[in-house]
């Protein structure tokens, strides 16, 4: 858990952070949303001190950020960044043993941390692990960035635009992998990006900052339903709203049990699907429901289009 | 925005200048060069010197008034001015400088010692660091365009130059040994300009189609970069040497030749010499600045209509022109060093009075050769940084 | 001389990442072809005779080529590794946090230094500290300052922000992240710049000999001062040889690094 309470920063006469209070619960994922220069980065550099705070604390599961040596803080707190900074003359694999190599793990342990971690981002180690960064492409090169974060098995991984040198068909792969990964190892993720959408899919909260200031703090789904007024309102307000919101939801939040007025030989819809794909599919079939079936192939009842529409418009 | 406590600290900040680091360097320099000898005094010209301090060597009025100003010009450096007032001071106090040292002769010698010679010591050299470091830590700050740059190496150069018509160094041994060579000195500098500009005028007329073809054709460029970079290993002096050889045998079976005064010694090899030296980086410097010609704005060139001949002078010559310059910088620069070895072989330049004085052991023969040099190679590549400057900024 | 860094650099990485065979066997060659001069000089000595004036020796004789190469040698390896030690702690001072403001006073400095000929250095230092080797060292240090300083900026300065970020994101301390990080990386172009440096003095060391330093310039020294081609030739190549083996030499070292460091 992160708490950050009144932290402010102040670069010459600017103030790149103003006066932000919020709290990452474990286990989650919170990205902070923002223009360039709105001070999310500046804010998430302060949480693992690599900018000092110049008022407001940061605590870490309780901790004080400050009462701890910035450098010993730091080996505790994954951190990837656009375009990665993977160091170019040590092999992948010295990339992601740098962090264990720091806290003195034994050569054995390191080794097999190692081992995992590759197989577990898809790199073959018998392929990838001698490699130098510069033989990698762009996606493997953010997965090793990743992994090496991840090294020293930290609880809270910071991610600055993790995802912002990708082009945008291996985007949404790595970011599913995120999201798988978060899930899997049940860490805590703080999260920069500039795109909204990137959050909502992302983010359990999402933190919009405009000049310092932190404006909302809130699920995508209250962001979306209820923008604080002015700038908030304004990045929420495009004409796919709708269609962002359904995103959050998935099959099983609208089916009923009702029987699907198709034929059989119609192919059923899996009820962890969001809702905006489902949409989708009853739009392409032409259909005004389709069946549902569990992720064991138990059927699972009904989704009809008027009841994902009804998710569609502005809640209550 | 503005705490109160910030504001209350900044006070008397504003009264007094922050105090900058850089500028120690020279305020140190300067501080120790007072403490050490000004000039050196001889009573004849290869005699040992004796070094005199500052504060002797001048009348004690100048002395006190030049120490303290010299003094409080260095303290300024500490201090956080603005870097047009640092360039300003720093030009001052070499100015203060030029003008005391020149009082120092009739201070330090007595009148009946025609033979006694005054030179520069370690105290004026240091000086001279101090205040030129000040003066170039005042220019890079100040981040002067182009033109403004050339205007103020103008101007001290017509500041020298009027010192030197004005007579008031002529108490000083590097004079003394200007006046003894006044007429060589005049012959020598033609010399070394005609081998140090000819050599370059034909290295362009060589060098730059050589330069386009290199970047057309990679097969020309793979033998012809590596083949002039061997030249460039020749140590100038083999280099003049073996010049010698194939010009003396010209010379020896044409006569028109020899009678046009290409022979095996003098001007020529030298010449021949400093041309090969400047063709690896007019054409190395023509090709690197033709490739890095953005391919759109060819293409685009292409596109409108625009023939080869056309495209090159139009499009990717003045593109390329700041490469090409710099390349020129570091062939002017070079060859105006390397024409006072052809001194060796009779070639003439400043460097006739380098050997010179270094065979008799006479210091101010030896400046009389090296300081034109190097006030224009100086000269030469602030012109050359300039142009390159302009043209990299100005539309063609 | 004051040889063009730039172009140099430019032109000779071309050269040195294509290792042809032909380029193999012409290295091999060069080499031979510097130890025989050096150690069995007589064995071209019906080549020079055709340079030498009737009765003049074809092959130098007033002292041993092997011991003048040698001096030659290691004149420029004590001058170019004290101008290493220099330029790289002064390079790395200007470029950490706390001497940053020295930079461009450093850049205007090093930039004006290239204007002085080391002929006018030579002569200028001798009246300090007499004839020989001292003067040459001196010039040829001050003279082999400017590449290295300016190679070693411009290499800590390449090296990309996202890793120096990324290493104290990840807690590399101070000395860490410059011992493992960024000298690794800075290193392929200082050690460029060594090797110009390198290159620069093994042709300007034989100047040193008109101040009498001992070194191959006596060789062409002996043959301007009695018109003998034959040994202005016999000095010329054997320098020359030297500085193309030590510039391919560098320049395979440092391509080698260069790959290691991921740049390649």
């Amino acid at each position: 858990m992160i708490e950050i309470e009144g932290v402010s920063r102040r670069f010459g006469d600017t103030l790149a952070v103003d006066d932000v209070s919020l709290r990452v619960e474990a286990g989650t994922v919170t990205a902070l949303v923002g223009a360039s220069g709105s001070g999310k980065s500046t804010l998430l550099r302060m949480i693992n001190r690599l900018i000092e705070p110049s008022a407001g604390t940061v605590r870490i599961d309780g901790r004080d950020a400050a009462s701890v040596p910035g450098e010993a803080l730091r080996r505790g707190i994954g951190y990837v960044i656009q375009g990665y900074g993977l160091f170019p003359h040590w092999t992948v694999s010295r990339n992601v043993a740098t962090v264990p190599a720091l806290l003195g793990w034994d050569r054995a342990r390191i080794a097999r941390r190692v081992d995992e971690l590759l197989r577990l981002f898809d790199l073959d180690p018998d392929v990838y692990a001698a490699k130098l960064p510069h033989e990698l492409s762009g996606g493997q090169q953010q997965r090793v960035g990743v992994a090496r974060a991840l090294a020293a098995e930290p609880k809270l991984l910071l991610m600055d635009e993790p995802f912002g040198a990708l082009d945008p068909l291996i985007r949404a792969k790595a970011q599913d992998d995120l999201v798988a990964l978060q899930r899997r190892l049940g860490i805590t993720v703080v999260l920069v990006t500039h795109d909204m959408e990137e959050a909502i899919r992302l983010g359990h909260r999402i933190g919009v900052m405009e000049r310092g200031r932190l404006l909302q703090y809130a699920p995508p789904a209250e962001l979306l339903a209820r923008p604080a007024p002015g700038y908030v309102e304004r990045l929420m307000g495009g004409a796919d709203r709708p269609f962002q919101l359904l995103s959050l939801l998935t099959v099983a939040d609208a089916r009923d049990d009702g029987p699907a007025d198709v034929g059989a030989d119609v192919a059923p819809v899996p009820e962890t699907l969001d809702l905006r794909d489902a949409l989708g599919l009853l739009l392409w079939r032409g259909v005004d429901s389709l069946p549902v079936v569990a992720a064991d192939g138990a059927p699972r009842g009904r989704l009809t289009l008027s009841a994902v529409l009804r998710r569609a418009g502005r809640p209550a | 925005m503005t705490a109160s406590g910030a504001a209350a600290g900044r006070v008397p900040r504003a009264r007094f200048p922050g105090f900058d680091r850089v500028g120690v360097v020279p305020a140190a320099l300067a501080a120790l060069a007072l403490a050490l000898p000004l000039v050196t005094f001889k009573p004849n010209r290869i005699a040992a010197g004796r070094g005199v301090a500052f504060w002797a060597a001048l009348p004690p009025a100048a002395a006190a008034a030049g120490g303290l100003l010299l003094l409080l010009i260095g303290l300024a450096a500490c201090l956080r001015v603005a870097p047009a007032s640092r360039l300003g001071l720093a030009l001052v106090a070499l100015a203060a400088l030029a003008g005391l040292v020149g009082l120092a002769p009739g201070a330090v010698a007595l009148p009946g010692m025609p033979y006694a010679r005054v030179s520069f010591a370690a105290g004026f050299w240091t000086l001279l660091l101090a205040f030129g470091i000040m003066a170039a830590d005042g220019s890079a700050r100040l981040a002067l365009r182009p033109g403004p740059r050339v205007l103020l190496l103008g101007a001290v150069l017509l500041a020298l130059a009027g010192l030197f018509a004005s007579g008031w160094w002529n108490g000083l041994s590097i004079l003394k040994e200007y006046a003894a060579h006044r007429d060589g000195f005049w012959a020598e500098a033609v010399t070394h300009g005609g081998l140090a500009f000819g050599s370059l005028f034909a290295a362009l007329l060589v060098g730059l189609p050589l330069g386009v073809a290199c970047a057309r054709m990679p097969r020309l460029r793979g033998a012809a970069l590596p083949a002039l970079n061997v030249i460039q290993t020749i140590p100038s002096i083999a280099m003049y040497g073996l010049m010698m050889v194939p010009l003396g045998l010209l010379a020896g079976a044409v006569p028109f030749l020899g009678a046009l005064g290409i022979r095996g010694i003098g001007a020529a090899p030298a010449g021949l010499a400093l041309f090969l030296y400047a063709l690896l980086p007019v054409v190395a410097n023509t090709a690197v600045g033709l490739d890095g010609v953005p391919r759109d704005a060819v293409e685009a060139a292409r596109g409108m209509g625009m023939g080869g001949a056309r495209r090159l002078r139009a499009v990717e010559l003045p593109l390329a022109a700041p490469v090409i310059l710099t390349g020129v910088r570091i062939v002017l620069v070079q060859n105006i060093g390397l024409v006072t070895v052809a001194a060796l072989i009779g070639g003439g330049g400043f460097g006739t009075f380098v050997f010179q004085g270094t065979s008799q052991a006479a210091i101010d023969l030896v400046l009389l050769g090296a300081v034109p040099t190097v006030v224009l190679a100086f000269t030469a590549a602030v012109l050359l940084d300039a142009a390159a400057e302009a043209a990299g900024r100005t539309p063609a | 001389m004051s040889r063009s860094g730039e172009t140099l650099r430019v032109a000779g990485t071309r050269a040195v990442r294509r290792a042809s065979p032909a380029a193999i066997a012409g290295r091999l060659c060069a080499a031979a072809l510097l130890l025989l001069l050096v150690l069995a000089p007589r064995l071209f000595a019906p080549a020079f005779r055709l340079l030498a004036e009737d009765g003049a020796p074809a092959i130098y004789d007033q002292g041993s080529l092997l011991q003048l190469t040698l001096d030659h040698v290691a004149l420029v390896a004590g001058s170019t590794a004290a101008s290493a030690i220099v330029a790289v702690v002064l390079g790395v001072l200007v470029t950490r946090p706390s001497g940053r403001d020295f930079l461009p006073l450093s850049r205007t400095l090093v930039n004006v230094g290239q204007v002085f000929p080391p002929v006018a250095v030579l002569a200028v230092a001798v009246p300090l500290v007499g004839f020989g080797l001292e003067p040459t060292l001196i010039a040829l240090v001050l003279y082999g300052l400017l590449p290295i300083f300016e190679n070693t900026v411009a290499g800590l300065d390449g090296v990309p922000a996202a890793v120096m970020d990324a290493a104290r994101g990840m807690g590399l301390d101070p000395r860490r992240r410059f011992l493992s990080v960024e000298l690794p990386l800075a290193m392929p172009l200082i050690l460029a710049g060594i090797r110009l440096s390198a290159v620069i003095n093994i042709g300007t060391a034989t100047i040193g000999s008109t101040v009498a330093a001992k070194g191959l310039g006596e060789v062409i020294l002996a043959g301007l001062g009695t018109g003998n081609t034959a040994f202005i030739l016999q000095g010329g190549i054997i320098v020359g040889l030297l500085a193309v083996l030590v510039y391919d030499a560098l320049g395979l070292l440092e391509a080698r690094l260069a790959a290691r460091a991921g740049r390649a």
